[in-house]
């Protein structure tokens, strides 16, 4: 009964969300207030779109056409030289491999291993529980960056340098992720938890059987979050990896930023195939990521 | 404290703490991963800023030496300077920028609202190394489109490159650019758990917009403004994949910034007895940092 109860919560929220909109148009005051706002907001809306278009459209741009005076907003013969000097010079479909690999294992077990935790940290009553808990707020004060020296020295100790492993490990482990589930399965009723109990459930079942299931809107929000972060890691895939052939995609345009004389019709190129992922992704879950309650100190 | 809360909670739900194998099952992945991943390197960091070592062969203890090196090392003083400047310049803006976006996307009157949010949204996804290229090419000196609509304009180009204070101004501009759309988010929640019936009571008294936002909107929202300070705060301290792709900690090293000086020092000149050691000491600003500002915010929630 109660199982199916958790999942229309989500959707009582969002159409809260939509019965806010509502009113939006009718409100008196009507056009006088309507018009200062909407200008402000599309004014914003377009400094902060511009960039972005002008790199997009730039990309389309044949490379002689680049720096051609004057400048024009949109290519004028759109070619996709730039994408495929990219896709073959820079050796990019390994990257892009690489990246996808790294990105879906991470988020798997990510997702996976916070859920355990979260749901532990909040139904269960244990001292060793209260103890990891105040070592998982201790992740948080402790930014990755400060630990970038010794954490490279074990993770070559461990044999994983080189390799895509050494990128994923470390990763899994998120306070963010963590104390997204525990706050979620916070709100979840013990008595449904005891009710299965009564009808004789084992515990571990308990939690793959009702709790894994209902926490599925959390662990989308949790998914596209962990997929953004690593899709756009760049410093510890750049410790960690020396041979090319294991690259991940930013590595992989910063190499060729780096160069002294940029190719700036690769470069574009390149970019722009490396954003078309995640855009398509956060378009896609948008609606979770827009509606997750994010509040608690985010940092991956 | 954490002897005495089992016994507490042990009374009511006994049902709770007698389960012990169950939560360690779960929880035993993370702990492994915490273990090796966290304490580890921390221990072994720790360790090593008291050491000359270089990641291979033999080391020995120094004491407080490489400590008392970076204290008199202008290198590190200098990207310390930097990083802090930076920090200084982002925060403010990026504050500025996510909270008025916040406040237009959520006023009743801006229509399209749900439209725009993704054009604010946008920025934030893309990696800081396109968006490092991104501004660099939009900033080039000869190229880009800014200087282009300078001249345009009747102005001279600006050397955004080669010039250190302007450089690191684009960088300051570019990162409020791709962050906004994080805070943005922790404001818009943040706005909308303001009870409404506040500004009717608000607008019954005759007071305008800018009197409601700054007596009844900021004063709400405070607990939020306080976390996105802090998290800008120790993200602008840590920047360095943005600057990495938009001017390379340039021109020449003068906006290398601290989290660079560690790679460089740690991994391009192998010292990380000295490496780790300007970790801990970025750490320990990072806390000081985070502690001050729960101070400051303790005494105003207290007021």
């Amino acid at each position: 009964m109660t199982t199916t109860d958790m999942p229309r919560k989500a959707d009582a929220d969002s159409a809260r969300a939509v019965s806010r909109k509502r009113p939006r148009g009718t409100v008196g005051g009507g056009l006088r207030r309507a018009v200062p706002a909407t200008t402000l907001l599309w004014v914003l809306a377009a400094l902060y779109g511009l960039p972005v278009l002008w790199f997009v459209l730039s990309s389309f741009k044949p490379a002689g056409d680049l720096f051609s005076l004057p400048l024009t907003l949109f290519p004028e013969d759109p070619t996709v030289s730039g994408y495929k000097a990219a896709w073959d010079s820079a050796n990019f479909s390994q990257y892009f491999i690489n990246t996808t690999i790294v990105c879906v294992i991470a988020t798997i077990l990510t997702v996976g291993v916070s859920c355990c935790t979260g749901y532990a940290l909040a139904k269960y009553d244990n001292k060793w529980l209260k103890v990891f808990f105040v070592g998982i707020l201790a992740t948080t004060m402790l930014p990755s960056e400060v630990m970038l020296a010794p954490q490279f020295l074990v993770v070559r100790d461990l044999g994983l340098y080189n390799s895509l492993a050494g990128i994923i490990l470390p990763a899994v482990l998120t306070a963010t992720g963590c104390f997204m589930f525990r706050q979620f399965f916070l709100t979840v009723p013990d008595e449904l938890i005891e009710a299965a109990r009564i009808d004789g459930a084992r515990e571990l079942s308990i939690f793959l059987r009702i709790m894994v299931p209902i926490s599925r809107p959390i662990m989308l929000t949790l998914a596209i979050l962990s997929f953004q972060w690593r899709w756009n890691d760049y410093i510890w895939p750049l410790l960690m990896l020396n041979d090319p052939e294991k690259f991940t995609v930013q590595i992989g345009i910063q190499s060729l930023v780096g160069a002294q004389n940029i190719n700036w019709s690769l470069v574009l190129g390149g970019s722009v195939i490396s954003m078309i992922p995640l855009i398509v992704v956060f378009l896609v879950f948008q609606r979770y990521v827009m509606n997750a309650d994010i509040n608690a100190g985010l940092k991956d | 404290m954490t002897k005495r809360a089992p016994d507490v909670s042990a009374s009511p739900p006994r049902s709770r703490s007698k389960y012990t194998l169950a939560p360690l099952v779960l929880i035993a992945a993370n702990v492994v991963l915490f273990a090796l991943f966290f304490v580890w390197p921390a221990v072994i960091g720790l360790v090593y800023s008291f050491t000359n070592y270089t990641g291979v062969g033999v080391f020995q203890f120094i004491g407080l030496d490489n400590y008392s090196r970076l204290f008199g090392d202008s290198t590190f003083f200098d990207a310390l300077t930097r990083t802090l400047l930076y920090t200084v310049l982002f925060v403010p803006l990026n504050f500025v920028l996510s909270l008025l976006i916040a406040n237009v996307l959520v006023s009743k009157h801006a229509k399209g609202a749900s439209v725009a949010r993704v054009f604010f949204f946008i920025p934030w996804l893309l990696s800081p190394i396109v968006v490092g290229v991104l501004w660099r090419w939009l900033f080039g000196e000869n190229f880009g489109l800014v200087n282009y609509l300078i001249e345009k304009a009747g102005g001279s180009a600006v050397p955004w490159q080669s010039n250190a204070d302007l450089s690191l101004i684009v960088v300051v501009v570019a990162a409020s650019w791709a962050w906004t759309g994080f805070s943005m988010l922790l404001f818009i929640a943040a706005i909308k758990n303001v009870p409404t019936s506040y500004y009717e009571a608000a607008a019954l008294d005759g007071a305008g917009p800018w009197r409601q936002f700054f007596s009844i909107t900021l004063p709400s929202i405070a607990p939020t403004s306080f976390i996105v300070i802090l998290l800008n705060t120790i993200h602008g301290m840590k920047e360095y994949p943005l600057f990495a792709s938009l001017n390379n900690g340039g021109p020449g090293t003068s906006n290398n910034l601290l989290v660079q000086y560690i790679y460089q020092t740690g991994f391009k000149a192998g010292q990380i007895g000295y490496a780790s050691a300007a970790s801990f000491v970025l750490m320990l600003i990072l806390m000081a940092v985070a502690i001050i500002q729960l101070m400051v915010n303790r005494r105003v929630e207290n007021r």
